[in-house]
């Protein structure tokens, strides 16, 4: 867009933005405070930036171990998605003429609204019965709760691809599989990374799941971990917004270097 | 052409196995247990409606509806006005466009109950502390305190962390108008106010229904926010239902009663999104 800026538009959203940093800057200079500098002005930058705070925050929380668990957790979670969420609803889209396909397509976007307390209870029993209470069930626990959304959107955007594509590869003797994989999946690319971004971030920040499926701490996520941190240490300030800082900045470093393709991501998700 | 239709029977088999065993199965098994007295362990008999019976016969859980409906109405209200200014600013002809964009998207790739954590801080320390300095008695000590207001600091939240996501959709919404439509109705007169009420809005009227609907929804479900804030206090001035359910199942062995809440409460939360979509849509036509 070109033509005369706005500005008072301009100096509107950037005071606005004050909001958005304000507590990002209360952590950061928290962070790197002394317990000796907490009871002057709050608001002050710290008198020296040390990063004592950092060091014991890691130590304590093991943070390097759940680091570890966070990742694992949400690699798994988003190559299975993509892998069989794209599949599924590629099956779908294709025969959504026919009634069994339909309902299927009925049955899984209805999860949506199915709130999460409701299989709480038995999911838990379950998981422990059947030695899924570690972060591979987590993983597998994920791609299920995800299906509803991702079949979704995988639907909605392949409804836009024509169908006569496929055909001319069926004519040259293609299989609906070699279809799928040669054709189909690439061509869904712009769409993997809305649904690979929109997974990673539930993964990485989901807090109810973990909390009521994982049983052993040594497997604990970046927010569990967090949640036991402030339980313990409720009035170290310093630290616990040092352990903060760490659990959020894997996801803000990626988000600077991303965020293009992030927000572009969700726009496109969201006008299907 | 038989091969084919395996073929994708094939592709779906699987993950139909598996979203039954692992989403259907245990909503059953819950729907099943509602009915009984289990306790999440040991031996149970069937007692009917009875469980259901309590629910709304029980203090706790009727406060708990009362807290998240007070919560979800006014968190969702607020969401959308405010996402609704903040992409109409985006939108508009701005300087720092791209970085404004990314600044307001912020909070959407943050932990809700990290978040949590910095505003619990900011609501104990640092208000209370303005509030003093200020002289404003309804600041100088820490809302989450207090039974009547602690719902506020949860709203605030609410709203800081998920406006984000509402935003981007709105931004969606606004980038399918087209130009011209406001060319013309320049050429017609038009003030700012009235391009909004005949174009913009009746526009996005779709966006404005997904916004309005998902954002109920998920505020109907509210767990990270209040964990990280009240854990439900003061008493249980702030217990949502999903924290009831939670606690009552897992630590109150209440595992068939927290059953039969979590029916009544996916009963109420489809309800509503039923009523919102009808209603809504029908605005939309017009």
């Amino acid at each position: 867009m070109t033509g005369k800026k706005n500005w008072k538009v301009t100096t509107l959203l950037i005071l606005g933005s004050l909001f958005i940093f304000f507590p990002l800057y209360l952590t950061i200079t928290i962070a790197f405070k002394t317990p000796q500098e907490m009871s002057g002005n709050l608001l002050a930058l710290p008198e020296s930036w040390s990063i004592s705070n950092f060091l014991t925050a890691i130590e304590m929380t093991n943070f390097f171990r759940a680091l570890g668990n966070s990742v694992l957790v949400t690699v798994i979670t988003v190559v299975l998605v993509l892998l069989t969420h794209s599949l599924v609803a590629y099956a779908i889209a294709r025969n959504m003429h026919k009634k069994f396909y339909k309902f299927l397509y009925f049955y899984f976007i209805s999860a949506m609204f199915i709130p999460f307390p409701i299989i709480m209870l038995p999911i838990v029993k379950q998981t422990s019965m059947w030695g899924m209470d570690n972060l591979i069930g987590l993983a597998f626990l994920n791609v299920v709760m995800q299906l509803a959304f991702n079949v979704f959107v995988y639907v909605g955007f392949l409804k836009s691809i024509p169908v006569q594509l496929e055909e001319a590869a069926i004519i040259d003797g293609a299989s609906t599989w070699q279809v799928f994989w040669k054709i189909i999946f690439p061509i869904m690319k712009p769409m993997h990374a809305t649904i690979a971004i929109l997974t990673a971030l539930f993964a990485w920040n989901d807090f109810m799941l973990p909390l009521v499926i994982l049983s052993d701490s040594s497997q604990y996520t970046l927010p569990l971990v967090q949640y036991a941190f402030q339980g313990q240490f409720s009035t170290d300030y310093n630290l616990a917004f040092a352990s903060y800082l760490m659990a959020m900045l894997p996801m803000i470093i990626i988000y600077i270097f991303a965020q293009k393709w992030i927000i572009g991501g969700v726009m496109r998700g969201s006008l299907k | 052409m038989v091969k084919k239709k395996y073929t994708y029977l094939l592709m779906v088999i699987p993950a139909f196995v598996i979203f039954f065993t692992f989403h259907t199965y245990p909503a059953l098994q819950g729907i099943f247990y509602s009915f009984t007295d289990y306790k999440g362990y040991g031996n149970w008999d069937f007692v009917g409606f009875k469980n259901y019976l309590n629910v709304f016969q029980d203090d706790r859980a009727l406060s708990a509806y009362g807290f998240t409906f007070q919560f979800a109405i006014t968190a969702t209200i607020l969401v959308n006005i405010i996402s609704l200014l903040v992409a109409l600013g985006l939108n508009a002809n701005i300087k720092f466009r791209k970085t404004l964009r990314a600044t307001y998207f912020l909070p959407f790739i943050l932990s809700v109950l990290i978040v949590g954590y910095i505003f619990k801080f900011m609501f104990t320390h640092l208000l209370p502390d303005f509030g003093k300095a200020l002289g404003i008695e309804f600041l100088s000590s820490n809302i989450l305190g207090n039974p009547d207001l602690a719902w506020i600091g949860i709203v605030l939240l609410a709203v800081w962390q998920s406006a984000a996501f509402n935003t981007l959709l709105y931004l969606a919404g606004l980038s399918t108008i087209e130009n011209e439509l406001y060319e013309a109705a320049d050429i017609d007169g038009a003030g700012s106010w009235k391009k909004f009420w005949k174009i913009t809005f009746p526009l996005i009227a779709p966006f404005f229904t997904i916004n309005m609907v998902v954002a109920m929804k998920n505020f109907l479900m509210a767990f990270d926010q209040i964990v990280a804030l009240t854990g439900g206090g003061p008493g249980q001035a702030t217990e949502s239902i999903s924290l009831l359910i939670y606690r009552g199942g897992f630590e109150g062995g209440e595992f068939a009663y927290q059953s039969a809440n979590a029916v009544v409460y996916f009963i109420v939360i489809v309800v509503i999104s039923l009523i919102q979509l009808r209603v809504l849509e029908r605005r939309e036509v017009k």
